[in-house]
């Protein structure tokens, strides 16, 4: 086409991006690829290579080598061995290293971009305008938590070691998410990258040794499925922090559990985008192809769910078809294209599958005409309207390209439809009514709410889901806690050995009238399901009463009665504040009682169970003084808005109580819990259940309201595995055997619950750096970050 | 009255799209009742219109050939503009014979883009000058736009703002680029904006109508949308951003604004409303990313002096500059093409 003829059509020509300088570098790589072990590159012991390819044209990129357990033991050797020299040194030294990552990264911004469309397949404005960005300022943020972790983060110390697997949407993107916070903290890490997509990460640690980074404080290990498995198996790793499917994450979960090791899952999601018919329509729809037709829908967080108001349905629908239809996809160096390829004919062909199974189910499909290149690993942006909740198209992750539409008539609906998932990464509502916004934002479930934009991120700002769509965050300050712990983690004391009752012949201790303990469910007494109780024996061996023995029937009415009591969660922290401090003082006119109780069951002498009872009034105090000040943040990213950082209640928690200090630990955990807004359900010490039982008298009083406590006497390994299966609880705190904990860990997976565990290791709950402070409430909470842009004026 | 749609076809040819459009007077927007129905449905959302904007300049990109024949189109949709205080005829009579031939021969002829009988979308001046322009452009087929209705600030009686755009009509002018009463716009008087536009518009009789809505003077962009919105309604045939004189002028986040609401009604009514960003576009860059925009958001259709121009003044020599770069290889100077 000449330039008259193109003046008279108007159309676009080619516009590619020149990769010679990442030729040259795939060039002298074309031999094979090292792996990055100890600051050497380092050959694959198994010898064995695989293809990388790019997706967009099918050629072979080059050889990445496959690292199995003799590497990453090697890895993990050298990242133990760099550990303490990188964590002692100043955090001014560990940012000045992080700084230089940064910059030499920005020197490198064009070379990293054309690797990564080449080895990825996603549009080289997307790489150059996003992920390498987003990459350096993750760095740069970084840097500043090295740099003020001494005064910002005290008492707080490095994990250790790092096994870090990162998935191949965003290659370079996740390896710096997953990089600088943990270098940050002082921990080596051993990263491994996407099998698919190896390369970006090997340039990037040839960046690190060019920053001067020592030895063994970044490790790169490349290989498949297989090798991410070693190195979650790897004994002497400190925590696993992955980004993938969440089958996987569930798998990890489960390989992990009851080993100590820390654990963040960044996973899967089918994020709701919500349209009121209030909306800039034409900006929502913009707002989709941003979402789920940024990166091929590749993307964690895309919304795949657009919920859109009945009276605006046809009108958005008829524009996000005019919009697909402009939408270029092709070849991905091509600076003019809106989408690249699929990274994989696999992943293309499990796309297609679910598209196909959905249109089975009663979806209408439908794709712009002529929309993809004839050859490559290409999918269209693709359209299911008439899709109905139960579609499989509305509840599985496609990643892929593809938007189901539903419609919903109200606000109320469309919560109900957003939180009717598994998932609950992110969300995108649309609304010019602030107060709408504004209102519907805190009752999705999801670690991210973009008002009036989609697929916004920033250094500064957390990232992570709630439910089935991961455990942790990146980013921010509580991305920082995941790579932290508390300083002098000195291992936790075994606990006292309590003293071994014997059946006494001598009967009941009070010759009174009967005393029956019942359990506690939604505000009632109520008796045991099984019809059975067992004794509970004083120190001395006298029987002090009876207790109901607890089963999976009574655990699943008291998390019924604990669901159902879901305003607790919306309730003002004054009155949560409030609350918790009646109940500290109606327990306090009966500290006495208490103490005698203590006395009779645990044998304390007198001074200790006062000690103990008068310390548990005072954590009442302590969280109910956090209850109106354990506040959000205000994130300050690069856009003309803010982000609210909002510590959320987790929901429904489950806490079982370890034996010692039988009151105080009660407290310890059920205070922070409901604190922050959670509703518990509780196995209060198996051996000392009456202390638990006697306290509900003391809630009955103190207009705590039905259901936010509910007590189920029992086993606790029982019991609590039941309450670790349980779908409908979303947080557990275990205390008690190491066995108990890993059992937690394991069978929590069903919906990937949040749980914290002792290992075994008893808490002196007496004191205040062991059995309070923030851990708790922390772990009380799940933070979820509102961008909300804003401005009006021209 | 000259009659506007004829065009003199004895010296430079014109464009194939223009004289099409000029013959056809259906393409007229003959406006429609007072909906404020269609107002009050109107939702911008500043932020994400600016996003997009932002996302567009990097999501396209014209190279080699295509960069100049899309340059080449820029110059075609440009109204030419001079409007000072200092004007004179021989001013104004430069300007026309750079309309008439906005780039150098030797250049078109490189480009092989002598058959398309480049000129300027329009020349564009104010009421004293028309006679002087129309006499100049004689028999090249360019119209004469005048600016009107007192002119940037709109603040003479409406009978004199009718009288004059009478005048400029009788004088010659094909198009007429009238200015609003802000006010109007600021209070949410829609009804009586919109009595207005259709004064205007009766009184513009053939000739075109583009009606700036001074977007840097409407505070918001809801206002903006709506202005829109309403102007199209009072039969505009054009929307225009800016008299060049407010302190922010035409920027792709309005325009998009308005190139929206120009979908919008053509949903509504199936009229086409042409669209000219006005004031601060001044590189070829600039042009460039306006024509995207266009193109991504309204349609190839719109690509074309009947639906859209630019009002630049200095833009012309930005193109120029890049296409003599395209042409040589070498960057170009100021001083190596006429002065407009």
């Amino acid at each position: 086409m000449n330039v008259a003829e193109i003046f008279k059509t108007m159309s676009y020509g080619p516009a590619p991006e020149a990769t010679d300088k990442v030729d040259q570098w795939l060039q002298d790589h074309q031999e094979h690829s090292l792996l990055l072990i100890d600051g050497q590159w380092v050959a694959p012991s198994s010898g064995d290579y695989f293809d990388s390819i790019n997706p967009a044209t099918g050629v072979v990129l080059g050889k990445v080598a496959q690292a199995n357990a003799a590497d990453i033991d090697k890895a993990v050797k050298a990242a133990r061995a760099a550990q303490p020299a990188w964590q002692e040194l100043s955090g001014h030294q560990r940012a000045r290293y992080l700084y230089a990552l940064a910059r030499l990264m920005q020197k490198h911004s064009r070379r990293l971009a054309v690797l990564e469309t080449l080895d990825n397949g996603k549009p080289i404005r997307e790489s150059r305008d996003v992920d390498v960005p987003l990459a350096v300022r993750h760095f740069y943020h970084h840097a500043g938590w090295a740099q003020l972790m001494r005064t910002e983060l005290p008492g707080q110390q490095a994990v250790g070691v790092v096994g870090q697997i990162i998935p191949w949407n965003f290659p370079l993107l996740m390896a710096a998410w997953k990089v600088a916070p943990a270098l940050a903290a002082g921990n080596c890490v051993v990263l491994k990258p996407a099998e698919f997509t190896s390369l970006s990460a090997l340039m990037f640690g040839e960046l690190c040794q060019e920053a001067g980074i020592p030895a063994g404080v970044v490790n790169i290990v490349t290989g498949d499925g297989e090798t991410g498995a070693e190195l979650v198996k790897h004994p002497d790793i400190n925590k696993v922090a992955f980004t993938g499917s969440t089958d996987v994450g569930r798998l990890i979960k489960q390989q992990t559990a009851g080993s100590g090791k820390k654990l963040t899952l960044e996973l899967g999601g089918k994020s709701p985008f919500i349209v009121f018919d209030d909306a800039d329509l034409d900006s929502a729809v913009e707002g989709l192809v941003e979402s789920i037709w940024f990166n091929q829908g590749q993307v964690c967080c895309g919304c795949s769910r657009l919920l859109v108001q009945e009276g605006i349905a046809d009108t958005l629908i008829e524009r996000i078809k005019t919009r697909m239809a402009t939408l270029r996809v092709g070849d991905p160096l091509d600076k003019g294209v809106d989408m690249g390829a699929i990274i994989d004919p696999s992943q293309r062909e499990r796309i297609d599958a679910l598209v196909k199974q959905g249109v089975v189910e009663g979806a209408t499909l439908w794709q712009p005409e002529g929309a993809c290149p004839e050859s490559g690993c290409f999918y269209p942006p693709t359209l299911l309207t008439d899709v109905e909740s139960s579609n499989v198209v509305a509840r599985e992750e496609i990643f892929g390209p593809v938007l189901s539409v539903l419609s919903f008539r109200s606000q109320q609906e469309a919560i109900d439809l957003a939180n009717n998932s598994r998932y609950g990464l992110a969300s995108s509502v649309w609304s010019e009514n602030i107060n709408r916004a504004l209102d519907v934002a805190p009752q999705l479930k999801a670690g991210v709410v973009w008002i009036n934009s989609a697929n916004q991120f920033d250094a500064s700002c957390g990232f992570g889901g709630y439910r089935e769509s991961g455990i942790g965050r990146e980013g921010g300050m509580e991305g920082m806690y995941e790579y932290l712990k508390p300083r002098d983690n000195k291992p936790m004391e075994q606990g006292i050995p309590m003293p071994q009752p014997q059946a006494s012949p001598q009967g009941a201790a009070d010759a009174g009238i009967d005393h029956t303990a019942k359990m506690y469910i939604g505000g009632k007494q109520a008796r045991p399901d099984s019809g059975n109780s067992t004794q509970v024996l004083a120190v001395d061996g006298r029987v002090v009463g009876l207790v109901g023995e607890g089963n999976r029937k009574d655990i699943r009415n008291a998390v019924e009665a604990a669901y159902k009591a879901e305003g607790w969660s919306k309730t003002s922290v004054h009155n949560r504040a409030q609350i918790l401090f009646y109940i500290a003082e109606n327990l306090s006119y009966r500290d006495e009682e208490f103490a005698r109780r203590l006395i009779a069951l645990t044998g304390a002498s007198s001074e200790e169970a006062k000690a103990e009872v008068e310390a548990a009034i005072e954590r009442l105090f302590y969280y109910a003084a956090w209850a109106d000040k354990y506040d959000g943040s205000v994130h300050q990213p690069p856009i003309r808005g803010v982000v609210l950082a909002m510590n959320e209640a987790i929901g429904v928690m489950g806490i079982a109580c370890p034996d010692g200090s039988p009151l105080l630990a009660f407290i310890s955990m059920l205070a922070p819990v409901i604190a922050m807004g959670n509703r518990a359900v509780v196995i209060p010490s198996q051996r000392y259940p009456l202390i638990a039982t006697d306290f509900y008298q003391v809630l009955e009083t103190s207009d705590l309201p039905a259901g936010v406590v509910n007590i189920v006497t029992g086993e606790r390994e029982l019991l609590s595995k039941v309450l670790a299966e349980h779908n409908q609880v979303d947080g557990l705190w275990y205390h008690g055997t190491a066995q108990g904990s890993m059992v937690v860990e394991q069978v929590s997976v069903g919906n990937l619950k949040r749980t914290w565990v002792n290992h075994g290791r008893a808490r002196d709950w007496m004191s205040s750096e062991q059995g309070e402070g923030k851990q708790f409430l922390r772990e009380a909470c799940q933070v979820k970050n509102i961008w909300i842009p804003y401005g009006d004026s021209i | 009255m000259a009659k506007m749609m004829k065009v003199d076809t004895s010296q430079a040819p014109p464009l194939e799209a223009a004289v099409a459009v000029r013959d056809d007077h259906d393409l007229l927007n003959p406006g429609t009742p007072f909906n404020p129905g269609w107002v009050e449905d109107i939702h911008i959302n500043a932020s994400a219109v600016e996003r997009r904007t932002d996302s567009l300049k990097n999501r396209r990109s014209l190279k080699k050939d295509w960069q100049a024949a899309w340059l080449l189109r820029a110059v075609s949709c440009m109204d030419l503009t001079t409007l000072s205080g200092d004007d004179t005829p021989g001013r104004v009579k430069r300007l026309c014979s750079k309309a008439r031939n906005p780039v150098r021969q030797d250049i078109l002829k490189a480009l092989g883009a002598q058959s398309l009988g480049l000129t300027t979308g329009a020349v564009c001046v104010y009421h004293s000058m028309v006679e002087t322009a129309v006499t100049a452009l004689k028999g090249s087929g360019i119209p004469v736009a005048a600016v009107s209705t007192a002119f940037p600030a709109c603040m003479a009686p409406l009978e004199t703002r009718l009288a004059e755009i009478r005048a400029s009509v009788a004088a010659g002018a094909m198009e007429i680029d009238i200015v609003i009463t802000r006010h109007f716009v600021l209070t949410q008087n829609w009804r009586a904006l919109y009595d207005e536009v259709c004064a205007y518009r009766k009184a513009c009789g053939k000739a075109h109508m583009k009606t700036i809505i001074s977007t840097g003077q409407l505070a918001t962009m809801n206002n903006v949308a709506k202005a829109s919105m309403v102007c199209m309604m009072a039969g505009a045939d054009f929307i225009k951003t800016s008299t060049g004189m407010e302190a922010v002028n035409a920027t792709l986040p309005v325009s998009l604004v308005m190139i929206r609401m120009i979908r919008r009604y053509r949903e509504l009514t199936e009229f086409k409303v042409g669209f000219k960003p006005a004031g601060g576009v001044s590189s070829a860059r600039d042009s460039l990313n306006y024509l995207v925009l266009i193109k991504e958001e309204l349609g190839d259709k719109w690509l074309g002096p009947e639906l859209f121009r630019f009002g630049a003044s200095s833009l012309l020599g930005d193109i120029e500059r890049q296409l003599e770069h395209f042409v040589t290889g070498h960057y170009s100077a100021s001083h190596r093409h006429p002065i407009a």
